[in-house]
């Protein structure tokens, strides 16, 4: 298991350099005058040499490049003009807002994906799968920005249950129960479609399983009903779903986008989504640089689980 | 050409594909009209009408924070939304496909270079990759659009390489090489075609996302900018009256969520209908025990007063598209205590099928026991409420299945399978458990027990594989054990090893045995009595010898011609009487 980790994390090094590659092109990429592109309205002579300095943004781009994968590499992401503070500290700040609503959203959408796969499986073709796989339909289609609207007018506006956004009360706030308090509405939202994708899977990685032959050994041993879904044909189906739940982190993570805007929750989606507005690229760039490589790391995650589930894949 | 209408016959056959299809239309069929229909200008702002409520005089949907007709905007907005999501899925297509089309035909440098790409592409999270297009490019609906295009070129990509990477070797593709084809009139000629279904497939998957994506990105104040106004852009304008006027958002939402859902419908009808191998609702689940339907109960007969299993005119059949085949077509069979019964037959003469029925376990559906008798001492097994049924499978008639590779669940320790046997029927401390494992291990003569408990199965050869079924029948002391071809899959040399065991074990536990096998030499060495079948029907029966050695049956005679080892198996059968139980 160690050898094949520490394989994984080698065969990541030309995904993590491709990766840099594109986060760099960003800025190399940008139409006219970079320096004056990163400043923005604050594109003052002084700070427009100061930047073209820094940067190095007069030498050659291969030079460039390794000059910024150095201090990439050394934690410096450089200073973001609009904010006044090193990028490295707010990407930081606005990603642990970030994974607090996408990881609760992660951990609902597979919890509910994987109830209501089970249940439509073993049910196929009863009401209960009818119902699954209708709620499944709406689910996928439905737009997580207008949800996240709806919900917040039902919710907070009308019955007044709900906090209608931010991740602390402004007032008194602070807490763990008040995070949760403010966590439910996003987390909702940003589960539905994940939880949808799940669901669906479940079902057919269940029905599946449900067929093979060990299946069958199991009822002729004598377990009972239960023990042969849960047990026998959930534990084979996981190989199938994992994967799947690894794939939805990535659309959760990217859905937060907007479920940060809907309910102004302070993620690292709002604060790219605000940098693009004030063209402040330095933090756009460290911003994605930071939660793709993140990401990266997720999926061997994933499949390192993956693996521990299935001893076949290790012989 | 008769493809295609094959294709839009199943697709108009999915009702719910259907349904898409004519929500789809019924909006399309708007949004075309837009220009001719008797709409407001969507444009025109009205300070004195602000945020009327729809229904309106003059404003059916009412209007917006400017007073601008919500109706005319949603119309127009709708058109907007729906041109960028399929120019956006176009080229994604195109692009995504000649990536795919090369780097699968050509293969080598290019295919690892163009994957390597898409790779690095996909590890970026969806929508990251598209924020950051944007950024570069500068916010607006075009550039919206090519950041949608980008992200979903992997999909494409992906698909219709594994599709053309397979067709790169296979003759067609050599022959119009060798006839002096170019690389370029190869691939659009003879490959194209070929990869055009996956194409199809993944734009009708990918369609309902780039539209929900671009709104998206309009919603975020990045796609589509004002005056212009597509449906995203339309939802985070009306965002900011949410409170006041909640139809302003409400409204481009639910057209926005409308189309995304008629596409996903047809989206998933369209794979359904090409390749019907990928359909989502196959052949029902099987359920707990074969769904059993006699037409009518035969009476309590006495039937053999000492027999341990009694099956009087058995009849399994399967429901298929077209009807219901019959599989066993009455067969009698009776088992007394420590007895041994082979059952032979060719593959398909339902000797299988038989095995399975006597415990319910043939898959329902398609299955279903359609009359007879299976008397286990005194219950009727066919008409077992289901906790009956559980308690007697493994407790004490207990099945040993062909291929234990994929009758032993490939994930759980074996030990833990055999002590799950025995805590289904016991109530046993882990402890008591696994010291009974031990003992069953020695029984069926696995050595280091506690090696073997902690393997999986692919870690153990296929005679220790079958000994583990072995121990597992026998955890709880069954009185009956069905052998269903167990020794099929084996080496010769490790066949007899098993089937020594099996006699063994028959002998010192006075277990009857049901044994199925189209081998007449392995019947011959344990069996006492042996059925024939043929066709679904027992064609001939009696002790072993007797059928053997003067077959009535044609089919009989000619199942034995068909054993190559029958020199050998006669000179079993002339050291075998002795061994056999009276």
């Amino acid at each position: 298991m160690p050898a094949y980790v520490l394989g994984r994390l080698l065969a990541l090094l030309p995904v993590l350099f491709g990766l840099s590659l594109i986060v760099f092109l960003i800025m190399a990429l940008i139409p006219g005058d970079p320096a004056q592109a990163i400043l923005g309205s604050y594109a003052t002579p002084e700070n427009v040499a100061r930047i073209n300095r820094d940067l190095g943004l007069d030498r050659s781009l291969p030079v460039q490049y390794l000059t910024w994968l150095g201090n990439v590499v050394t934690g410096d992401l450089g200073r973001s003009y609009s904010l006044n503070r090193p990028v490295l500290d707010e990407v930081l700040e606005r990603f642990s807002a970030t994974l607090i609503l996408a990881g609760a959203a992660l951990v609902l959408a597979s919890v509910l994906g994987l109830l209501a796969g089970i249940v439509s499986a073993v049910y196929q073709y009863g009401l209960a799968d009818k119902l699954v796989t209708f709620a499944v339909l709406i689910g996928i289609s439905l737009p997580s920005f207008w949800l996240g609207l709806l919900l917040i007018l039902l919710f907070a506006v009308r019955w007044r249950l709900l906090p209608v956004s931010g991740m602390y009360a402004i007032y008194g706030g602070g807490g763990l129960v008040d995070l949760l308090w403010h966590l439910i509405l996003p987390a909702t939202t940003l589960a539905v479609v994940a939880a949808g994708v799940i669901a669906r899977l479940t079902r057919s990685a269940m029905l599946e399983v449900l067929r093979q032959d060990f299946v069958r050994t199991a009822r002729a041993k004598g377990v009972s009903e239960r023990g042969v879904v849960f047990r026998h044909a959930l534990k084979a189906a996981m190989v199938t779903v994992i994967p799947v739940i690894g794939i939805q982190a990535g659309f959760v993570l990217g859905g937060a986008v907007y479920i940060e805007t809907v309910f102004q929750w302070p993620g690292i989606g709002r604060m790219l989504v605000d940098a693009i507005g004030t063209r402040d690229i330095l933090l756009v760039q460290g911003g994605v640089l930071v939660v793709a490589a993140s990401y990266v790391l997720f999926n061997l995650l994933a499949d390192v689980v993956q693996r521990l589930l299935d001893p076949r894949i290790a012989a | 050409m008769k493809a295609a209408r094959g294709f839009f016959a199943r697709l108009l056959r999915n009702r719910m594909a259907a349904a898409g299809l004519l929500v789809l239309a019924l909006i399309l069929a708007v949004v075309l009209a837009a220009p001719i229909l008797p709409l407001a200008d969507p444009d025109a702002t009205d300070p004195a009408r602000r945020l009327l409520p729809p229904f309106s005089e003059g404003a059916w949907l009412g209007t917006d924070a400017l007073g601008r007709d919500l109706l005319a905007r949603l119309v127009w907005g709708s058109r907007l939304s729906l041109a960028v999501g399929v120019a956006a899925s176009l080229l994604a297509a195109v692009l995504g496909s000649t990536v795919g089309l090369l780097a699968g035909y050509l293969g080598g440098w290019t295919d690892t270079l163009l994957m390597r790409g898409i790779d690095t592409l996909m590890a970026f999270p969806y929508l990251l990759l598209a924020l950051a297009i944007v950024a570069v490019l500068g916010p607006g609906l075009l550039n919206a659009l090519y950041a949608v295009v980008v992200v979903n070129i992997p999909f494409f990509a992906r698909n219709v390489r594994g599709v053309a990477a397979g067709l790169r070797h296979r003759e067609f593709v050599d022959a119009a090489r060798l006839s002096g084809m170019g690389s370029a009139r190869i691939l659009l000629q003879e490959v194209l075609p070929n990869v055009m279904p996956v194409i199809v497939i993944t734009v009708s998957t990918t369609i309902g996302w780039m539209i929900l994506e671009t709104a998206g990105l309009s919603f975020l104040g990045l796609g589509s900018q004002p005056p212009q106004a597509d449906l995203g852009s339309m939802l985070g304008e009306g965002r900011k009256v949410l409170i006041n006027a909640p139809h302003v958002a409400a409204v481009p939402g639910l057209l926005v969520f409308l189309i995304v859902m008629s596409m996903n419908l047809i989206g998933d009808g369209v794979r359904d209908a090409i390749d019907p191998r990928l359909r989502t609702g196959l052949p029902g689940k099987p359920g707990t025990a074969t769904r059993v339907e006699r037409p009518d109960v035969p009476a309590g007969h006495d039937g053999d007063a000492g027999a341990l299993l009694d099956v009087r005119n058995l009849k399994v059949a399967f429901d298929t598209g077209s009807g219901r085949n019959l599989a066993v077509q009455g067969v009698d069979l009776a088992v007394a205590p420590g007895e041994c019964l082979g059952i032979i037959g060719e593959s398909g003469s339902g000797k299988s099928v038989t095995a399975l029925a006597l415990a319910r376990l043939v898959p329902s559906p398609p299955g279903v026991i359609t009359g007879g008798v299976v008397r286990f001492e005194k219950d009727d097994l066919l008409a077992a409420p289901p906790g009956l049924l559980r308690r007697l499978r493994g407790g004490r008639i207990a099945y040993v299945f062909q291929d234990p590779l994929t009758t032993l669940h490939p994930l759980m320790r074996v030990g833990d399978q055999v002590i799950e046997a025995i805590q289904a029927h016991q109530r046993q401390a882990a402890g008591a458990a696994r010291a009974r494992v031990h003992e069953l291990f020695a029984a069926v003569r696995l050595p280091e027990p506690d090696r073997i408990m902690q393997a999986y199965p692919h870690e153990l050869s296929g005679g220790q594989r079958q000994r583990v079924s072995i121990a597992m029948a026998l955890a709880n002391d069954p009185d009956l054990i069905i052998a269903d071809e167990p020794t099929t899959a084996l080496d010769v040399t490790v066949q007899a090893g098993i089937l020594d065991l099996l006699a063994e074990l028959r002998r010192q536990r006075r277990l009857a045995l049901v044994f199925i096998s189209h081998d007449f030499g392995v019947i011959a060495r344990i069996c006492d009595r042996v059925a024939v079948m043929h066709g679904g029907e027992i064609v001939e029966t009696g002790p072993v010898l007797d059928v053997l050695h003067r077959p009535r049956h044609s089919y009989t005679r000619r199942l034995i011609a068909a054993v190559p080892v029958l020199g050998r198996a006669k000179e079993i059968l002339r050291t075998d009487p002795l061994e056999a139980p009276a």
